[in-house]
């Protein structure tokens, strides 16, 4: 009897704080790149929701696939890069989505829909895009930048101030791309020349370092590998400042965001997804980290100095040297690790 | 005879036998520390070289299939253009000695600076030497990175020191200091400088000044007294110093990395890689063990070679 009684009275305070949660919206708590989420969207869902969100930043895809894979985390969303979708699909720690439920996906830009990564987009949905390119301070040095070789075969004005981010996938592959080959191309003589290529201009790197907006900026830095989004802020900093999109290819990233299979608000994940592919949300998103969405109509809502900025949206003429990055198989992985341990020795 | 050697020892021969039950109480005592050890630092490491020992998974991870490909790789290499040729591990070796190089030198570089400022603390009177501590032990409050990045805003270009000189009218053009191994010695000696003065200033404030005067009385130099009185009797706090420091410093990488630019590898970095961007767990694990046993023979090299000496003088 008592029992029955105990039994009962938890079923009516379990039953009391699930209204209460419904009437407060719940929880949401999203697990994102750092520096990436705009507050003031996030204000806006919270506002319109009623549901309490928790923003906890990783800063690398590594990191966020470690955490989640060893449990307990607590999150609903994650927002990984194209080349890693492929590998949380596999492991199976992303929900499958359903149009039906989430109807904004209709939004999605054509190009963003039937990606290699994510066929028929049936676990992502995007959060932003851009590319891996070089950046150039006009101001040092005026010739062709839209080519690799600012960086692998610079000119002399350049020499001894190019900084490089350490991302040895994308530095790789740009490097495999210069001599001609594939990325995450397993073909030794092309590996053999990028190898040689790069160990020559090592020599007139200062740095291989991430964080350097103001270095750029400031004109500590004159040339460098560097992303779309990065090389505007650091233009709108210093107008000497241009991003090139090397001729001989340059990898483009997509972060989508998906719910986690162990997810414990998936409602409310749901909510957010199809709240972040309204296009004026996602232009918010846009707004604060500086790069594109792949949502359609977003563009009406963009800030001015974006829809024109040559960082954002790529000129016609260096479309075609675009690819998606992708993830190499192990096997060509363990190479680019041998070639990057080699030319850091 | 000196003082330091005299409290272990009078110690241990002058109090009666510990009984039987005395000794397992304190067995009881050192209990949670042990449990803690054990799952904490044991736990993990034998993961560690378990992990050593099979192959890397697609995207990290490890597959459960035994494999020594983990450990060969640390020391040798297979030429990427032709499997069949192996040679030894040179960039890995490169790699390790740089890290070495540069924990020796840090470890050099604050046993320079500390002294002095162990012995000015010591010689303070009681009442104000807590105040001088409390100021060392400062930058402890302040996260690593931060304090790394605040270096870097002093040295850059257009940094502190730059701006100054140039405004003194001493240089015309900034002088390239971030991103050299300056700059990550002048980090590495600033981030750890706190570790060589504390364990110092421990074994100099019990150190007895009446020995010294002895020592001026028997005319000797001040040379003499620093060579032959001084340091004898603080090398406790020297090797204390330099074992606090040359272990972490060995594996660190935020400062080099950040200071240096990161166009070499650390060994920090290196690891770093195999867990990240290289998915080779593996071969990351064997490097780990690999840094561990360096820093344990460095450590018996290190303590026979200074405990020796010692013996044989008084001896």
């Amino acid at each position: 009897m008592r029992t029955t009684r105990l039994t009962l009275a938890a079923a009516a305070l379990a039953a009391s704080t699930a209204l209460a949660s419904a009437q407060d919206g719940g929880q949401l708590n999203i697990y994102n790149w750092g520096n990436y989420t705009s507050p003031e969207m996030i204000e806006k869902f919270e506002q319109e929701t009623g549901i309490d969100v928790t923003v906890t930043d990783y800063d690398s895809n590594d990191t966020a696939l470690t955490r989640i894979r060893a449990g307990g985390h607590g999150f609903d969303i994650v927002v990984p890069s194209n080349n890693y979708v492929p590998i949380w699909v596999e492991a199976g720690l992303l929900q499958e989505l359903d149009p039906a439920e989430i109807p904004n996906m209709e939004n999605i830009a054509e190009r963003w829909r039937d990606v290699p990564w994510d066929p028929n987009r049936t676990h992502t949905v995007p959060w932003q895009w851009g590319t891996t390119g070089v950046i150039v301070n006009t101001s040092v040095y005026d010739g062709d930048i839209n080519t690799s070789a600012i960086f692998l075969d610079p000119p002399d004005e350049l020499k001894g101030k190019i900084n490089v981010i350490p991302e040895m996938t994308d530095v790789m592959n740009l490097a495999v791309n210069y001599v001609g080959g594939e990325a995450c191309t397993n073909d030794r003589d092309i590996l053999r020349q990028a190898r040689d290529k790069l160990v020559e201009a090592k020599q007139h790197w200062i740095a291989l370092d991430y964080g350097t907006v103001d270095a750029y900026a400031a004109g500590d830095i004159a040339a460098g590998v560097y992303w779309n989004g990065a090389s505007m802020r650091a233009r709108l900093a210093n107008e000497d400042l241009a991003y090139g999109y090397p001729k001989e290819g340059y990898p483009v990233w997509m972060d989508s965001a998906g719910i986690l299979t162990d997810a414990q608000n998936t409602e409310n994940a749901k909510k957010f997804l199809n709240f972040v592919l309204e296009p004026e949300n996602a232009a918010m998103i846009s707004d604060f980290a500086r790069y594109a969405n792949g949502v359609e109509g977003s563009d009406a809502f963009m800030p001015e100095d974006m829809k024109t900025a040559p960082e954002i949206v790529v000129p016609a003429e260096h479309e075609e040297a675009a690819y998606f990055s992708v993830t190499c198989p192990a096997e060509v992985q363990q190479l680019y690790t041998q070639i990057w341990t080699e030319l850091l020795r | 005879m000196s003082a330091v050697e005299l409290a272990p020892h009078g110690a241990d021969t002058t109090k009666p036998k510990a009984r039987r039950g005395d000794i397992a109480w304190r067995w009881w005592l050192v209990m949670p520390a042990l449990i803690v050890l054990l799952l904490a630092a044991s736990g993990p490491l034998l993961i560690v070289l378990v992990y050593s020992f099979l192959e890397p998974g697609n995207f990290g991870g490890v597959v459960w299939n035994f494999s020594t490909d983990g450990w060969f790789q640390v020391f040798f290499t297979r030429d990427i253009f032709d499997e069949t040729l192996v040679t030894p591990a040179t960039a890995h070796l490169d790699i390790f000695w740089r890290s070495i190089k540069l924990a020796l030198y840090t470890t050099l570089i604050t046993a320079i600076l500390g002294f002095p400022t162990a012995w000015f603390i010591a010689t303070r009177a009681p009442d104000v030497r807590p105040i001088w501590l409390f100021l060392v032990t400062i930058p402890f409050w302040t996260n690593l990175v931060i304090r790394t990045f605040a270096i870097m805003e002093v040295i850059r270009n257009e940094g502190l020191v730059n701006n100054v000189l140039r405004g003194v009218g001493i240089v015309s053009a900034p002088i390239q200091m971030l991103f050299t191994d300056f700059a990550i010695l002048l980090g590495m000696a600033y981030v750890f400088l706190p570790l060589m003065v504390l364990p110092l200033y421990a074994s100099m404030e019990k150190l007895d000044f009446k020995l010294l005067e002895a020592g001026y009385d028997l005319y000797a130099s001040r040379l003499r007294v620093l060579w032959h009185i001084v340091l004898p009797l603080v090398k406790p706090g020297f090797i204390a110093g330099s074992i606090l420091v040359f272990i972490p410093a060995i594996g660190a990488y935020v400062t080099p990395r950040i200071l240096g630019g990161g166009r070499n590898l650390m060994l920090g970095n290196l690891i770093e890689l195999q867990f990240g961007q290289g998915r080779n767990w593996p071969l990351g694990s064997a490097l780990a063990l690999t840094l561990l046993v360096i820093v344990v023979i460095a450590l018996l090299f290190y303590i026979r070679s200074t405990s020796q000496p010692e013996g044989q003088r008084h001896g």
